[in-house]
């Protein structure tokens, strides 16, 4: 009866270990980026079991992987912070031969992102995007009229429009990386530079403006510009969409439109990436397989309004979002994206001291 | 048998907290100065520990350049630091000013209402501080309940900045910290013997002289404990000024995080930790160290 009962007891132990490594799988992605039934179909065709995560900010996740033993099978860092995880060693390569579906990758977007991180087996491309302005019609019409600027930095960043848009409220992200490069190709330096003196000279250029900043947030703009409590802000590009659409939803009157400066902006990519400690790794090949699939990309940009790195899904990505220049860039405005260097330690501090100076008014 | 329950019920009772303290206090507080005395670097984990146990035995090569780093741009953190102590200082004076009539009351009403009053002061704690956050946002903001009202009742046409101000970090400072400060005022006031008061009207004292004499002396163990409890983590805190308060509000505690999480810099972020420490608590042991030599 005891021998019985230990038997079964080390059956069901060897039968739950046995499911767990075999079918599962822990995924740790940006919040709000997945169309809202693509984890449930996975799960329906694989029998893989998801448990599925999520981040606000690169940082979170990027000192989760640096400590270590994570349990996460599947992460989607910035193409700069993965290059600098694997610096560490946090990351693994992939195999690329074990996922068929990633020929349909757009090569143009791939090769930029893999030349970013360094490698050309980190990972694929999952969404990308860019860092731009996003306005209020009406309420920038009203306050710097018809000829508003609305197709430059200095719709922001210059201080007289600043001033005259104090009152509805302006806002910047808080992330240093995708703004101070900007406010350099704002002021006619290169934006790939890591010149202590040119993001000096950036630095200066937005502590001209902060006396007219309602706050310096990247998570808080979105819903205050779809409120109409703020009305211009360097956004990314998904999250000014998802503004627009939450005003268009409430039907609050308030129009919302994004666009990337004639100067150029900075091009980012998030990159679906197996960290080195991944236990569940063919569960994850079969994943980023599944998510490379024409129709479930095609379903996710549909959903969240970035970009994808996939081609072959195109023709049935929404005609609105393939249309819109601010989230698919013309031939034109493309010249002048660039794709920032990936920072050493040294030009961290340097960036940091930069930013927390301007943040603090000194 | 007895007296064996009874001495193992003392050990227990002294050395439970004892190795909860050491577990959960004093571990990671070592762990900490580990770290800070570490060399930053590109890997996982992303420093050198200065004491490690590793396959050549013990190793211990601390490096100062942390602190260092810290001194020669001393700058670059005072000024936060600063601000931190700022509004710590004025959260722990408005929470005083607010919590010391309302734990008066509470502790001067009749005993079946007292619990009550005392279970709705708690209350807020049963939600998240970060919904609360949220709660108070949605009331301040421009298009928020408050604007709405006054705009509605015409007593403003325009809707009055309310959030990104010093008004609004306050309000969410004292929101959280508010309780903090009336339990232990509550208790020492609810001590406070009714006749000695009685005594004081009767000789002739006037209710000011009655408040200055007796009631704050007594109260002053309970005044110092709330001050400390909100004071304390009122210099650490860096959500409540990061989602209510404007660009201008750089604090410790976000410094603490860039250092962390954008320099990637974990030992200058546990060195400055350490330093904060050690200015919030050395006062405090000293004040204690009088203490105990005015008595003796």
């Amino acid at each position: 009866m005891r021998f019985g009962f230990i038997l079964a007891f080390s059956g069901f132990v060897a039968v739950s270990g046995h499911t767990l490594a075999e079918e599962s799988l822990n995924v740790y992605n940006w919040s709000d980026y997945i169309a809202e039934d693509t984890i449930a179909n996975f799960e329906a065709e694989t029998g893989i079991k998801v448990t599925y995560d999520m981040y606000d900010s690169n940082e979170v996740l990027e000192a989760k992987m640096l400590a270590g033993s994570s349990g996460y099978d599947l992460v989607v860092p910035t193409a700069d912070f993965l290059a600098r995880g694997r610096e560490a060693g946090a990351y693994r390569d992939m195999d690329l031969s074990k996922i068929p579906n990633a020929s349909n990758q757009d090569s143009e977007i791939q090769d930029q992102a893999d030349k970013m991180v360094g490698s050309d087996s980190a990972g694929l491309v999952y969404m990308w995007g860019s860092t731009g302005i996003a306005y209020n019609e009406d309420m920038i019409a009203e306050r710097l009229g018809d000829n508003a600027p609305t197709d430059s930095w200095s719709l922001l960043l210059d201080p007289e429009n600043a001033a005259k848009l104090e009152d509805c409220g302006i806002a910047i992200l808080d992330a240093p990386t995708d703004v101070l490069p900007n406010v350099m190709t704002y002021l006619g330096y290169p934006g790939t530079s890591t010149d202590k003196a040119h993001f000096e000279a950036a630095g200066d250029a937005l502590s001209a403006i902060r006396p007219f900043l309602r706050y310096i947030n990247s998570s808080q703009s979105i819903n205050d510009i779809a409120n109409g409590d703020i009305c211009a802000a360097i956004m990314w590009s998904g999250d000014a969409f998802q503004a627009a659409y939450r005003a268009e939803d409430a039907e609050n009157g308030h129009v919302i439109d994004y666009y990337i400066p004639d100067e150029g902006t900075n091009l980012w990519f998030d990159v679906m990436a197996i960290p080195a400690d991944a236990k569940n790794i063919e569960n994850a090949y079969k994943f980023v397989d599944y998510m490379m699939r024409a129709d479930v990309a095609a379903e996710n940009v549909n959903y969240v309004w970035y970009a994808s790195g996939n081609k072959a899904a195109m023709p049935d990505i929404d005609p609105d979002i393939l249309s819109h220049p601010g989230i698919y860039p013309t031939e034109k405005a493309k010249e002048k994206l660039f794709v920032t260097p990936v920072y050493d330690a040294k030009t961290d501090r340097i960036v940091t001291r930069v930013w927390n100076r301007f943040s603090a008014g000194n | 048998m007895h007296s064996f329950l009874q001495k193992f019920g003392r050990l227990l009772v002294i050395w439970l907290p004892l190795g909860w303290l050491g577990i959960f206090f004093m571990l990671p507080l070592v762990e900490m100065v580990n770290v800070s005395l570490s060399e930053a670097r590109r890997a996982v984990p992303p420093y050198n520990p200065a004491f490690q146990i590793g396959k050549d035995g013990i190793s211990f090569q601390p490096a100062v350049d942390n602190y260092l780093l810290i001194y020669e741009y001393w700058e670059d953190y005072l000024w936060p630091a600063v601000n931190s102590v700022r509004l710590a200082f004025f959260s722990t004076l408005y929470c005083l000013l607010f919590a010391y009539p309302m734990a008066w009351w509470i502790a001067r009403s009749n005993k079946s209402l007292q619990h009550i009053l005392l279970v709705l002061i708690l209350m807020p704690f049963w939600t998240s501080s970060l919904l609360r956050m949220y709660a108070l946002i949605g009331l301040l903001n421009p298009n928020g309940v408050i604007n709405d009202f006054l705009i509605w009742a015409g007593i403003t046409v325009t809707p009055i900045q309310m959030m990104q101000t010093d008004f609004s970090i306050y309000s969410g400072m004292i929101l959280t910290y508010l309780p903090l400060m009336i339990l232990p005022l509550y208790a020492s006031l609810v001590r406070l013997d009714n006749s000695v008061l009685e005594a004081a009207a009767d000789l002739g004292a006037k209710n000011w002289d009655i408040f200055r004499t007796i009631i704050l002396p007594l109260s002053m163990p309970g005044v110092i404990a709330g001050c400390l409890l909100v004071f304390i983590p009122a210099v650490g805190e860096f959500v409540i000024p990061a989602l209510l308060g404007g660009p201008e509000q750089l604090m410790l505690g976000k410094v603490i995080w860039t250092e962390f999480f954008r320099n990637r810099d974990w030992p200058v972020a546990a060195a400055i930790a350490i330093i904060l420490i050690a200015i919030i608590i050395l006062p405090i042991v000293y004040a204690r160290y009088q203490d105990k030599e005015s008595i003796s």
